[in-house]
């Protein structure tokens, strides 16, 4: 049994399109780049300075003018590219990035995003994180379907300091896959032995649900 | 023309209450040199522009927990503890603004524009107090040019001219900084004779430059 957070990975790696360009957000985020298939042909963008992030080196082999965007040794795979702070945000902003895969601390149905600021607890910054939203092609967040003292995070209305307006397009969690429409936040697809009644009772928003959903193919 | 200088030289040009733009990301391209010099001289009541505060141990963060920090301008403080008590007990005050913003700003400031429209922060707490322009349908946010009277900047190569290159993920916004700062000070890893970087590998153009620092070598 595989743990939630290497489930919902797993899952979103599947929305990897062959030749993306894609950024990853820090926690189960960066658990993705372990189940895309190299023959997909990945780049994945580091938004600190450079294209072509790769796995993390081996110990003794660190360098470090190259860490993540966490700070945290990572290596440049061969192709791969370095550049300033204006180009890297140039390439998230200007809509060259197909699809950013972050975590949040509330959704809504109109894919406004909360990711950055809880008020009267740390504020840490949003650091890179409204410029990548706003500039994807695609926005897809990979979180626990609900907090830690069990409170939905799919909401209605987010209730936290947003990161951006009307940019998620994918959600995905370990009880299922959902998106993100105009009409609101239908459900997609279900994980294995998971009602609609019990997805929808631990959403807050109201699932709009389709005549088929598909099966959440899980490891 | 020479413009390598002896750190004790360069430091008698830093003062309490200067505005200072550091550079690095998480302590990659930081002029680590500079930051302990500036402990060491235990300058001040400073306003830093910066990515981030580093580590508590590293990089700006070593600043902060000296106190020598007034404001802080950066994108993500949360790698460092201290700046988060700080900031929470208001002994030091913290602007956090997003990161492509922050760049652009910068840049803007280095090259002569008024400021820049960005689609950044359109509908959140960054647009409170900011002229909104739309165009072609689309909201953006005025930001205003950021620049500062010092930047400290770390460059993996320089020659004697000033003449900069940039390691990696190092450079982030050292270039930028350049160009937006009225002295520029960078410490090099390595510096070469006037002539020996090809035109074409100069990251940043020696005229930007004030002053070279060798690292390692008083």
């Amino acid at each position: 049994m595989t743990d939630i957070r290497n489930i919902i990975a797993k899952r979103v790696a599947d929305f990897f399109e062959a030749g993306t360009l894609a950024n990853l957000g820090i926690g189960i985020p960066s658990l993705v780049a372990n189940y895309i298939p190299a023959d997909k042909n990945i780049t994945l963008h580091s938004e600190n300075g450079f294209i072509g992030l790769g796995p993390n080196p081996e110990e003794g082999l660190e360098d470090m003018d190259i860490v993540n965007a966490g700070g945290i040794p990572v290596t440049i795979l061969p192709g791969g590219a370095s550049f300033d702070s204006a180009t890297s945000f140039g390439i998230a902003r200007g809509g060259h990035v197909d699809l950013t895969v972050l975590g949040a601390l509330e959704v809504d149905e109109k894919g406004n995003l909360a990711s950055w600021n809880v008020p009267g607890k740390l504020l840490p910054g949003m650091g890179g994180a409204m410029d990548i939203v706003v500039g994807a092609k695609k926005v897809i967040i990979a979180m626990e379907h609900m907090t830690r003292e069990g409170t939905p995070k799919i909401l209605k209305e987010c209730t936290l300091p947003l990161t951006a307006v009307g940019v998620v397009d994918i959600i995905v969690t370990e009880l299922g896959v959902m998106e993100v429409t105009e009409e609101g936040i239908v459900l997609r697809e279900l994980a294995p032995g998971i009602t609609k009644e019990e997805i929808q009772s631990k959403t807050e928003a109201t699932l709009i649900i389709p005549v088929e959903i598909g099966i959440m193919v899980i490891l | 023309m020479d413009k390598v200088k002896p750190l004790h030289e360069v430091m008698t040009l830093l003062r309490d209450g200067q505005t200072i733009m550091i550079g690095g990301f998480l302590c990659a391209g930081t002029p680590e040199l500079l930051i302990d010099a500036m402990i060491e001289k235990n300058i001040r009541e400073l306003t830093v522009i910066a990515n981030d505060t580093g580590f508590e141990d590293r990089g700006i963060g070593k600043l902060v927990v000296n106190k020598q920090i007034r404001k802080m301008i950066a994108t993500h403080v949360g790698t460092n503890k201290e700046t988060g008590r700080q900031m929470t007990a208001r002994e030091m005050e913290v602007e956090l603004i997003p990161q492509g913003t922050m760049a652009e700003r910068i840049r803007a400031a280095g090259v002569g524009l008024g400021g820049i429209l960005t689609p950044t922060g359109v509908g959140t707490v960054v647009e409170e107090g900011k002229e909104k322009l739309i165009i072609d349908g689309k909201e953006y946010l005025l930001e205003l040019p950021l620049r500062a009277e010092i930047a400290l900047l770390h460059a993996y190569k320089a020659d004697k001219a000033g003449n900069l290159v940039y390691r990696r993920a190092s450079r982030n916004f050292n270039p930028l900084m350049a160009m937006a700062a009225d002295l520029v000070i960078v410490t090099a890893e390595h510096i070469v004779e006037t002539g020996e970087i090809d035109p074409d590998e100069v990251m940043t153009p020696a005229p930007l430059v004030d002053i070279v620092v060798l690292i390692n070598n008083e």
